[in-house]
């Protein structure tokens, strides 16, 4: 037996260990950083983390559930609020707590704005969403006295998120550490969500809504939860934005309807559906001002819109639906060379079941 | 009482830009079922096209009716190499929704990035004249555009009615494949319908900046205000379009005058979408229109 067609006869065993592997080596590789990269940096991974959660509950709700959102920025936002809002009125308070706050807040609020879905299909909740991301800026500037409007909102002087002397950590790789640990809770969750009994639901309705309706799925309330599910996690990372932060400040400004498609470019990047890909998408996203030159700045949201047009022609599921496309062309290749022909039915491994594009719904 | 009408005219003028803009989407939905996000955006980069025109001397008009036809081309040129990239018969519209994100933010950037980020003024295509009747002051331009709207509606209603190109494009939005059939070009079709929402696009546009600075998120608000205009009425109707428009118009002026809305002039917009959506998501025109195909 050659070690190709071993590898084929296996490949099931392989694709799960290779998976074990891979996700150690992402958390070993993520435990590393911080001490490899000066502090800036590291405020730099925290941003990534916080819109790559943000991306990731657009993941949840385009990529495993169909539907739309314009407007995770205003869940974000009221993720970042609350946490600035609570900690500057209230300096007892810890600051993982307004976490949670801003996570049921931001819940409730998806849940609310999700509601459409009960009724109709398709693209109002779209419609729904921008209203949301420009209404969230509005109610901003209204209500200056509590957010600060375009002048902004931080916390006391000298009040952050700063490490206890017994890790021996500095404030920067504290903040990072602590971040990483939630995100990673998210991501488990997440994974968890997909492959439940509501996930699986999720993507039978993504598939086709009537099909699924008529297998006894609740369609209502699965959308609905998705949506709030969704809303959450975005709220938790626009918290996690300001935990992240060596000073911590929100402005109106930095909430604006960019910022909600911001979200959706790093997630048609990473990949709608899958669960690492939006912290990929977001790493791009977070990353891409670094390349353009300082003088042209201007032309980051440019090149933003042109690559989501770009990736939605070539390649609408991403960096990781190309590298799944690419695995599953490589175990092709490999089962060729072990002479047991392509495609013999071994392909039992999540990778073609799941190279779930947005477009795979019928119109 | 003055003071009531003086806000239901005044309602009535931003009403008609509202409504404007919405028929540009509802004939892109009629036409093909899909919801165009760059609406918006498309209108202020043609308006600022035409501003650039006035800056260099051409008279309002012209460089108005340049930026519509500027608007046409957009419009053709979008449809042809994107949207129509995607209408396989598996393709999702969320793809497509997708896709117009992009355009949104594309265009959204494109503009100060070419124009600056200080806004600019937009001359008024009708002057600043004002007629007093009792009381109530009713500028020109108030009367200008809601002229401009009426006759938008007539013009639409003979094409749609009277025309073959009218004909072609309630054929194609009954029915696509049939359409094909007997031997319409239903590409070209579904681009100048594109083309025609992107031009009336255009000339709200240049109506909303001789209102407020023209700058790059000129029509975002508005965008909105159509949204719901659209919702309202039914996104398939242009009846519902104009009246939607109007309704909200009046609506945006009047809760003004509620302390909660001062300010905040996208919450009863925000809040009535929802409502729409949730007790007559087909609008009140919608079911209408869609027994009428």
């Amino acid at each position: 037996m050659s070690a190709a067609s071993w590898a084929v006869e296996k490949r099931p065993t392989l694709v799960k260990v290779g998976r074990w592997v891979g996700w150690i080596g992402i958390i070993a590789v993520g435990l590393y950083l911080p001490q490899a990269f000066p502090p800036f940096r590291v405020g730099q991974f925290n941003t990534i983390m916080a819109y790559g959660l943000a991306a990731l509950g657009l993941a949840l709700l385009t990529g495993f559930n169909g539907q739309i959102s314009i407007g995770h920025g205003a869940f974000f936002g009221i993720g970042a609020y609350t946490t600035v809002i609570i900690v500057g009125d209230h300096p007892e308070f810890p600051w993982l707590a307004t976490t949670a706050v801003g996570a049921l807040l931001a819940f409730a609020v998806g849940i609310v704005v999700g509601l459409p879905a009960l009724r109709i299909r398709g693209l109002y909740l779209g419609v729904v969403t921008l209203a949301l991301a420009l209404l969230f800026r509005q109610a901003l500037e209204k209500y200056s006295d509590l957010t600060g409007g375009s002048q902004g909102r931080g916390v006391p002087r000298g009040q952050k998120f700063s490490a206890p002397d017994w890790t021996g950590l500095a404030n920067d790789q504290w903040r990072y550490y602590v971040i990483f640990v939630i995100v990673v809770g998210c991501l488990v969750l997440s994974r968890n969500i997909v492959k439940s009994r509501m996930g699986r639901a999720a993507v039978a309705i993504r598939d086709n809504e009537t099909a699924a309706e008529v297998l006894g799925v609740n369609v209502a309330r699965t959308k609905v939860l998705m949506f709030g599910v969704s809303a959450m996690l975005a709220g938790i990372g626009g918290s996690l934005l300001v935990i992240g932060s060596p000073i911590p400040r929100v402005s109106a400004n930095s909430f604006t309807i960019v910022l909600s498609i911001t979200f959706l470019v790093a997630l048609v990047v990473g990949g709608a559906t899958s669960i690492l890909g939006p912290i990929i998408g977001a790493a791009f996203v977070v990353l891409l001002p670094e390349v353009v030159p300082h003088e042209q700045q201007v032309l980051t949201p440019v090149i933003l819109g042109a690559v989501l047009i770009a990736l939605m022609l070539v390649a609408p599921d991403g960096v990781v639906g190309l590298s799944r496309r690419s695995a599953s062309w490589a175990w092709r290749m490999l089962a060729r060379a072990a002479d047991t022909g392509p495609d013999t039915g071994l392909e039992t491994g999540d990778s073609s079941k799941e190279q779930l594009q947005l477009d795979s719904r019928e119109s | 009482m003055e003071l009531f009408l003086q806000r239901l005219i005044d309602g009535l003028a931003v009403g008609a830009i509202y409504a404007s803009l919405a028929l540009g989407l509802v004939i892109i939905y009629r036409s093909s079922g899909l919801i165009n996000f760059a609406q918006g955006e498309m209108a202020m980069f043609t308006t600022y096209l035409a501003w650039m025109l006035v800056d260099n001397g051409l008279s309002v008009w012209l460089a108005t009716s340049a930026a519509m036809v500027f608007g046409f081309v957009l419009g053709v040129l979008v449809e042809r190499l994107l949207i129509a990239q995607f209408s396989g018969p598996k393709e999702s519209p969320l793809a497509i929704v997708i896709v117009t994100i992009g355009l949104f933010l594309f265009f959204n950037g494109l503009a100060p990035w070419i124009w600056g980020t200080e806004g600019k003024s937009f001359p008024n295509l009708f002057g600043t004249g004002s007629v007093d009747l009792g009381g109530v002051t009713i500028k020109v331009q108030t009367l200008g555009i809601v002229g401009v709207l009426l006759a938008e509606v007539v013009l639409f209603y003979l094409m749609f009615q009277h025309t073959k190109l009218g004909l072609s494009l309630r054929a194609v939005a009954s029915n696509r494949e049939s359409s094909r059939l007997v031997g319409l070009r239903v590409g070209s079709i579904l681009a100048v319908g594109w083309g025609i929402a992107a031009m009336v696009g255009a000339l709200s546009g240049t109506f909303v900046a001789s209102r407020i600075d023209l700058t790059q998120n000129l029509m975002q608000v508005v965008l909105i205000y159509a949204f719901a205009a659209a919702t309202l009425g039914g996104f398939d109707s242009p009846v519902g379009a104009v009246v939607g428009g109007i309704i909200i118009g009046v609506v945006e002026q009047m809760a003004q005058y509620v302390d909660l809305f001062d300010g905040f002039t996208l919450l009863p917009v925000f809040l009535l979408i929802l409502v729409v959506l949730l007790v007559r998501p087909q609008g009140l025109f919608g079911r209408a229109e869609v027994s009428r195909v």
